[in-house]
Parts: structure tokens; C-alpha cells; sequence
């Protein structure tokens, strides 16, 4: 068995001989880089939960789970895919209305639906269901995409956006409409085009601003630019997290050391803050290690998506990986005090259950794009 | 851009995509590490500051303060370790299910202790109850609540209660000394707080100890020149008199001679130290020391040592009073009665006003001013008491003959009555006048001859007639012993000149005459009973006073003859 991932991702026909990741229908370089991510993120959360062993359990299982809906996942080869699709996509988006009329409410926000058995975030699926559905609807025509192509990609993922935004989920709306905006992106989107819609973003951006945000959004926004004005109220969190990561130094105060975190100055640590606690306690150090492998893992899926042998293929590999990017880079970005905070966590790290899932899910979808490949010659 | 036909096999793929997505990728990630570059390597000695400062706080360690004594060892104010109770409203939600049981420990209504925490809560930091008993903390302690906090501090008991109050002051709640003897003296009894730097989280709840800096440093001990036995016969007798005569306000002090220690010193209206809601400014002025006064006939005597002085009058040399009246200026000068022609000493026994002008101005100004400057008016005692009046005593140069006149029976100058007290305890201790002295003292102080040793012993002698037959105080008398004093019936001041029913009675006394030991002043202000005169509403109080401290204290009776001669009728009861 090739274990070198250069070797593996060489692979180019299935004439070869196939080693037990490619009949398991995994991808090597991708499975690793997850796995080190996950590991590395048991080992900051254990930290910055106060070194609570349940909380870790706790992790662990949400994690097995995660990864082995992304196994399942991987074996559904991409033709299932591209008909369960507008299915998915349908369900997802009556989920979402019902939770805007039954749904509980968590947090001051109506985001959960209580199904008995367990509670879930259905603005979660359309994040997988979202870039699916596009993608499907673009490479069924020609690309470029035609007009009509991008407005009904742009309702398709409209809609969801704006029922996840109405829970109000400001920061999932922006993901799920950003995983579909990659698919029109990838798929050729001519430039003009999106010149144009930038325009009209920036153009709207008063509107949308005085209409649509909710209060505490708009305070957001405002103390991101300038946490200073309100360090007790609405600018502590990123008051103290930016503190946490300056402290934290060259090299860190090492694990289990962080002042900030362990003396409860930093809020939410062990959720979307937990870049914070990394940040403390490793130093730059940790956070180029741990930015590497994530940088590993986006390369890999980009790369997976160039080899894909399909249009919906390449678009939906992109988009999910792009959308982990986003992830990453919103999350950190929000720790670090370049966003403003909107409730993303950082993906595999932080503490927390359905988003985990996606993410790894949506691994899932890019393994099963890579290894069901048709057994062409180059 | 080419529109290329698309197949299951052949994606398009976009040269510029890639080459932009590469970009973006490459400029999110220069971005996110030129920042975290700069959070942490670039600058972060101000961020790690920001750190530490946030977790590691100095812990005041309160120092003990010092303990009063009365001159005797009994204790006057203590400090006992209490605790403050603290919470961090951040914690503690105002619907936690124990807040009732807290509520009722701190003795405080629910919906207050529930408002207080909404109110705040976005603070970290507030205080729920001050100077909480070691027992009832450890009770809300097991409570075992979130965010509660405690810290221990002090707390200043007054055990004498109201019967020091004047004297002894109060601290705040920060242990300051905010009058009174707490107040004169804090430096000395505070001690130094230490300090210990401690780690701490964003609860403040204390993680541990990091070092501890400096060691509380207690306060000095303070033995106060009172007698808590004088105090309290003191205190009962003014607030008898004060209350039988209706009186506005009082005051009492009592000095031993021979060294100038205050042994009692009394005021009314009086309030209880412990109590802080007694502390309104009427109540709690040492009256004994911020108020002033004029003396009235109580000066008399010091008139008379500046006649002695001069070498013309002796105690026996004649003074015609005529009918008890005479004209200076346009002022009218009266006395009580018609004394006619009478001697110097019965000038003091008898209060006579036109006495005393007849002989002051019949005497340089200048000596009688110089008199009373040396004894004292118009001059710091040495108690170092917060808040003390000087007095008020013109400068001679600026005296007309009426004032001349007037001062020569106490009006037209101010003392307290603590000036007073000293004053003649001056002509007690033969003309030595000593600093006065709230602290008790280690040796005899330096005291200062103001007065010739003959001219003193003759003033008592005469003013002892003021209690004896035909003087203006019988009242005064203690059986067994040989007193001398003079009373005061004062106009009081008021706008536009002397109030006609408005009194200060005033004795202030000397005893034992024969080897004296203690001498008093008793200050009865606005008597609306049916006496106003010095002599009947001052003097008996003086009389009961000076009976139990001359008793208490052990001083041999010199006048042991009066007793057989002339008992009194409650002897025989």
C-alpha cells in the first residue's frame, strides 16, 4: 500500500492497482490532514474547557460520528448524488420553514428543530445542499452560465439565505449563500457580471443596514470597529481575545497556561474563541503548525476539484472547499479582530455538534467525487 | 471568453479562477499572519501586560487599629475582625433560586438584593454588604452561591457607647478616623496596610496567592488620660441637669490640676458611636472644645489676681459698689443686689459687676489682658483636638473703656470650656498652668507659672467664700471637703446685643482647697426651668460630680469638721 499522498493523489486511473483507502473509497491526504486538525483540537480544547474530561469525551464522539457519516457519505458514488439532490435541497428548505414556525429557541435565535430524538440546525444541511443544488443546475446547462442559469442559481440560493437569516443567522446565511456564489464563480461567472454585483452589494449595503439588521447585528459591526468604545459590554469579547493571542507571544505560555482562558476572562474559549486559546498558549508557533495543516487540507481539496472528471463534480468540490475557507478564514479572522464577530466557529476545533458534522460530511462528498472515478484511460 | 461545450468528461477549467483563487487564498493568509505577527511578536509586551494586569491584583491586607484605653486599661474602642460581602453581578443571576436565603442573611429585602443585581449587571464588582459578623459570612459562604466574594476588614466597636461619644469620635467604614480622638490620633492608631498580589479570574474569585508584598503593620494602642469611672458620673449628672432644667445643650470637664489630664469630659445633647445614624452634626460636636463662650462672672477671679498683682488691693482692701449700679460710657453696669461698701474677696463671694469694673479700670488694660492671655484665652490647650476653638480676646490696643469695662466680669471676650477648665486649674495648682492633655501622660508635663504662688492660694481663699455664707453657691458644697469656685449666670449673645431670658449657667470650682487636686467646669446652656442662676442650676452638678470623683479617686477629705457641723439632711436617710 502507497501511503505517500503525492503518490496517491498521482493516481490517475483505477487500472492500478487500488489500495484499501481508494476501495474504501477515502482519500488518503485528505482523511490525514482532517485527522491531525481534529486531534490537534482535542488537545487545545481540553485546555481551554478547563481540562474537563466529559467535554473531551463528548468531542471525541461527535467527531467518531462525524467522520463516519463522511465515510458514508464518501461511498455514495457522485451520480446518487446529483439525483438525490433537488431532494435534499427540498427537504432542507421545508425544515427551514418549519423551524421559523415550531422551532425552538436557543440563544435568542430560532435555529433548532426538535425531532424527538434529537435537535438540529437545518440551515446546516443547506450548507452542503445549497452548492449541491447549483452546481447541479449550472452543469446541466452549458458554461459559461447563461443568464437565466444565474438567476435561477441566485434564487435557488436566495431563499434559504433569506430563511436563515430571518432565524436570525446572519452568520450561516452568509456561509450558505457564499457555498453557492463559489458555484457560480467556478462555473465561469463572467466578470462583468461580477463587477456588477459587487457594485450593487456595496450599493445596497445602507439598505440592508438600516432595514434588515437586528440591533445587536448592527452593534456587532460597530464595535468591530471599535471595540474600545464599549470594553465592558459588546467589545470585551474580542477585547480579550486579542489580548490572549498577544500574550500568547513567539512560542506561548505553553498548554494548560493560559491566564486569559483558565482565569475566565476569555468568553465562549472553548467555541468560536478557541483560536484564542491556541493562540495563548502556543504562540505564533502553534498558530503556523495549525494553519499549515488547514492550508494542507484546502490545497488537497482545490486539487481534488481541478482532478474532478465532471462539471457538477468540480463545482461542488470547489465550493465545499472554499466554504471551509471561509470558515477558517471568517473564524480566525473574527479572533483576531480583522471581521467582526459573527458566530462562526473554527472548523474541527471548536466545541460544538451539527456544524462538525457538515464539515466533515461535506469531506465526504469531495472523497466520493475523487475516488468514483470512471475508469478511463488519461 | 470561449463558451466550451460541456461533458461528463471534459470540465472547463478557468486559468484566471485558479490564478485568482490562489490570490485570494494568498492574501487572506498574508493577512491573518501579518496580524497575528502583530499581536504577538511585533507588539505584544502591551497585550501581555494587558494580561497580567487583568489577573494579578494587590489585595489590600487591612491593618488592626489600635485599641482606647481609658487611663485606667478598660477598653473604649475596639477592633474586631468583620467581613465585607461582595458579588460579581456578571455570575449571580437576580433569579438564582438561593438569593431569598441570602437576601434574609444579609438582612435585606429580596427585591432589593435582585434589583441591585440587575441594575449592575454588567460590572464584576459590587458590594452586597459591609462589616457582615464572621458568623453570618461563614453562613452565606456555605450557601455556596456563584460570584460571591468576601473580604475581611475591620470594624470599630465602642463599648463605653454615648458615655465617650464626644471624646473618642467614630471612624468610617474604611476605618478612617473621622473625629473626635479617632480622629486626631488615626495616623497613630491606623497602622500600615499590607499588601499581597494575588492571581485572580474574570470572576474575580481569588485562584491563589502570588507573594505576598508587605505584612499589615497594626496600629499603635492609645491610653487616653479619661477616667471611664468619671466619665460616666460626669455624663449622668450633665444629662440630669440638662434634662431637669430643659436646658439646649451642656458641657463638663474635669482636669486634674497638677498635671492638666482631662478626667472626664462631657457634652449634651450626646449621641451613641455605635449607632451611625445618631451621627448628625449637632449631636456629635465636642461641644467641651469646639464651642466658645462668654465666661461671665466666672472671670471674675482673674481680675481680681491682676488687682493682687498690681500690690494696691489686697483681699481685704474696701470698694464702695454705691447702689449696685454705675454708669460707663453709656452703658449702665448692675448688680444683683445692693452690696454697698464691701471688700475685694466679697467682690468674688457676692458676683459683683461694679466691684469688679471699679477695680479693673482702676488697673492698666494691659495687665488684665496680659492676665488673661497667660491663663490660657485666646490660645491652643495642647489637647490636639479636631475642630478646637481658640476663643476670641481682642488685642488691647484696640480695647475702649467700656470694653475695659466689661471684661472685667466676662463679656466682650469667648473661651471653650475646656480654656476654662484650665485656666483654673492654673489657680489650682498654685499658677502652674499645664498643657491639656485628652492622652494620659508618661511624666509630669512642664507647666508654666502664669500666676504668683501667693496670689493663687489667696483667689482660692476667696473664692472659697462663693460656696460658704452669704456666697453665690452653696449648692457647690461636697460635704467633707473644702471648695472653692465661682458661678456664671451669662446673657446670651444675640443679634443686636444680650438676649434679657436667654442663660448660660456656668460654676466652675476647685477641690480640695487645702492641697487642690481637681478642678471642673460645668456648662449649662439655656436652662428654661424655673432657676437660670449659675449658682442653682451649674453648681449642684458640680457638687454631685466632684463628690463621687473626689471619693473614686481616693482624696482625703480636708474638712472633715463641716460634716460634724453641718450635716446634711439625706446623711441621716
Amino acid at each position: 500500500m502507497n501511503l505517500n499522498p503525492l503518490a496517491l493523489g498521482r493516481q490517475r486511473s483505477a487500472e492500478r492497482r487500488r489500495g484499501l483507502f481508494e476501495r474504501l473509497h477515502l482519500d488518503l491526504p485528505l482523511l490525514m490532514g482532517l485527522l491531525t486538525i481534529a486531534a490537534l483540537g482535542l488537545v487545545v480544547l481540553y485546555s481551554a474547557s478547563g481540562q474537563d474530561d466529559g467535554t473531551i469525551v463528548r468531542q471525541t464522539i461527535r467527531l467518531g460520528i462525524a467522520f463516519g457519516v463522511m465515510v458514508v457519505v464518501a461511498q455514495i458514488p457522485p451520480h446518487l448524488l446529483r439525483l438525490w439532490t433537488p431532494w435534499i435541497y427540498g427537504a432542507g428548505v421545508i425544515l427551514l420553514v418549519m423551524v421559523l414556525i415550531v422551532g425552538d429557541i436557543g440563544k435568542g435565535a430560532q435555529r433548532w428543530l426538535d425531532l424527538g430524538v434529537f435537535r438540529f440546525q437545518p440551515s446546516e444541511v443547506m450548507k452542503l445542499a445549497v452548492p449541491l443544488m447549483v452546481a447541479l443546475t449550472l452543469a446541466d446547462g452549458t458554461l459559461p452560465p447563461r443568464l437565466m442559469g444565474v438567476i435561477k442559481s441566485l434564487v435557488l440560493l436566495g431563499v434559504p439565505a433569506l430563511f436563515i437569516f430571518m432565524q436570525p443567522d446572519l452568520g450561516t446565511a452568509l456561509l450558505v449563500a457564499s457555498a453557492g456564489l463559489f458555484v457560480l464563480f467556478l462555473a465561469g461567472l463572467s466578470w462583468k457580471l461580477i463587477a456588477a454585483a459587487i457594485a450593487l452589494v456595496s450599493a445596497a449595503a445602507p439598505i440592508f443596514w438600516t432595514f434588515l439588521m437586528r440591533d445587536y447585528q448592527r452593534d456587532r459591526v460597530r464595535t468591530f470597529l471599535n471595540p474600545e468604545n464599549d470594553p465592558l459590554g459588546s467589545g470585551y469579547h474580542i477585547i480579550q481575545s486579542k489580548i490572549a493571542i498577544g500574550s500568547g507571544g513567539l512560542y506561548g505560555k505553553g498548554w494548560l497556561n493560559g491566564t486569559q482562558s483558565h482565569l475566565e476572562f476569555l468568553p465562549e474559549r472553548s467555541t468560536d474563541f478557541i483560536f484564542a486559546v491556541l493562540a495563548e498558549e502556543f504562540g505564533l508557533m502553534g498558530i503556523l503548525v495549525m494553519l499549515a495543516v488547514y492550508g494542507f487540507v484546502i490545497l488537497r481539496g482545490m486539487h481534488i476539484a481541478s482532478r474532478a472528471q465532471d462539471t457538477f463534480g468540480r463545482l461542488v468540490a470547489g465550493s465545499l472547499t472554499l466554504t471551509f475557507f471561509v470558515y477558517l478564514f471568517v473564524n480566525t479572522g473574527m479572533v483576531t479582530g480583522i471581521l467582526p464577530v459573527v458566530g462562526v466557529p473554527l472548523p474541527l476545533v471548536s466545541y460544538g455538534g451539527t456544524s462538525l458534522v457538515t464539515l466533515i460530511a461535506a469531506f465526504g462528498i469531495l472523497m466520493s467525487i475523487h475516488t468514483h472515478r470512471k475508469l478511463l484511460p488519461q | 471568453m470561449n463558451r466550451m461545450p460541456t461533458s461528463a468528461l471534459s470540465a472547463p477549467l478557468y486559468p484566471m479562477r485558479r490564478l485568482s483563487l490562489l490570490a485570494v487564498f494568498g492574501l487572506a493568509s498574508a493577512v491573518l499572519a501579518w496580524r497575528v505577527l502583530d499581536l504577538q511578536v511585533l507588539d505584544p509586551d502591551f497585550l501581555r501586560k494587558q494580561a497580567d494586569v487583568r489577573h494579578i491584583r494587590t489585595l489590600n491586607l487591612p491593618a488592626n487599629r489600635g485599641t482606647i484605653f481609658d487611663r485606667n486599661g478598660e477598653p473604649l474602642a475596639i477592633s474586631t475582625q468583620v467581613r465585607s460581602v461582595s458579588a460579581n453581578p456578571r455570575v449571580l443571576s437576580p433569579d438564582h433560586p438561593q438569593l431569598p436565603r441570602l437576601a434574609s442573611l444579609l438582612d435585606m429585602p429580596l427585591s432589593e438584593v435582585r434589583d441591585l443585581l440587575a441594575s449592575k449587571k454588567d460590572k464584576g464588582f459590587i458590594y452586597l454588604a459591609r462589616q457582615v459578623s464572621p458568623e453570618r459570612a461563614a453562613r452565606i459562604d456555605a450557601l455556596d452561591l456563584p460570584g460571591i466574594d468576601f473580604e475581611n476588614e475591620y470594624r470599630r466597636f465602642f463599648p463605653a457607647s454615648e458615655i465617650f461619644g464626644h471624646v473618642i469620635g467614630f471612624t468610617n467604614i474604611e476605618d478612617r478616623g473621622q473625629e473626635g480622638v479617632e480622629r486626631a490620633f488615626d495616623a497613630s492608631l491606623r497602622g500600615v496596610a499590607g499588601e499581597r498580589s494575588v492571581v485572580r479570574d474574570g470572576n474575580r474569585r481569588v485562584i491563589a496567592i502570588s507573594r505576598e508584598i508587605s505584612q499589615p503593620y497594626p496600629g499603635h494602642d492609645l491610653t487616653l488620660s479619661l477616667d471611664r469611672r468619671l466619665q460616666y458620673l460626669a455624663y449622668q449628672g450633665l444629662a440630669e441637669a440638662v434634662r431637669q432644667n430643659r436646658a439646649k445643650a451642656g458641657s463638663l470637664v474635669l482636669m486634674d490640676v497638677r498635671n492638666g489630664e482631662v478626667l472626664a469630659m462631657v457634652n449634651q445633647p450626646a449621641y451613641n458611636p455605635n449607632n451611625r445614624g445618631m451621627r448628625t452634626g449637632d449631636r456629635f460636636r465636642n461641644r467641651a472644645i469646639t464651642d466658645t463662650f462668654e465666661p461671665g462672672s466666672t472671670i471674675k477671679p482673674f481680675t481680681i489676681g491682676v488687682a493682687l498683682e498690681s500690690g494696691r488691693y489686697t483681699p481685704h482692701t474696701p470698694i464702695n459698689t454705691g447702689d449696685g449700679w454705675m454708669q460707663v460710657g453709656n452703658k449702665r453696669i448692675r448688680d444683683i443686689g445692693r452690696y454697698g461698701l464691701i471688700d475685694v474677696a466679697a467682690v468674688i463671694r457676692k458676683s459683683s459687676n461694679v466691684g469688679a469694673t471699679k477695680i479693673a479700670l482702676s488697673l492698666p488694660r494691659e495687665d488684665l489682658w496680659g492676665m488673661f492671655h497667660r491663663v490660657g484665652f485666646n490660645q491652643a490647650t495642647g489637647a490636639e483636638f479636631p475642630g478646637e476653638a481658640l476663643g476670641r480676646l481682642e488685642d488691647v490696643r484696640d480695647w475702649v473703656q467700656i470694653e475695659h469695662a466689661t471684661l472685667a466680669y466676662g463679656y466682650g471676650l469667648s473661651v471653650t470650656p475646656l480654656q476654662l477648665t484650665r485656666a483654673y486649674a492654673a489657680i489650682g495648682a498654685g499658677g502652674v498652668l499645664y498643657p491639656a492633655s485628652l492622652l494620659k501622660h508618661d511624666s509630669a508635663p512642664a507647666g508654666e507659672r502664669v500666676i504668683d504662688k501667693r496670689i493663687a492660694d489667696q483667689l482660692l481663699e476667696m473664692m472659697e467664700g462663693v460656696v460658704g455664707e452669704g456666697g453665690t453657691a452653696p449648692e457647690a458644697r461636697v460635704p467633707g471637703y473644702r471648695i472653692a469656685g465661682k458661678t456664671g449666670t451669662v446673657h446670651k449673645a444675640q443679634r443686636g446685643g444680650y438676649a434679657e431670658n436667654r442663660y448660660l449657667s456656668v460654676f466652675a470650682g476647685i477641690a480640695p482647697v487645702s492641697e487642690p487636686r481637681l478642678a471642673m467646669v460645668v456648662l449649662v446652656d439655656e436652662p428654661k426651668g424655673e432657676e437660670h442662676y449659675g449658682g442653682k442650676v451649674a453648681a449642684p452638678v458640680f457638687s454631685k460630680v466632684m463628690e463621687g470623683a473626689l471619693r473614686l479617686l481616693n482624696v482625703a477629705p480636708d474638712d472633715l469638721a463641716s460634716l460634724r457641723r453641718d450635716p446634711r439632711p439625706e446623711d441621716f436617710l
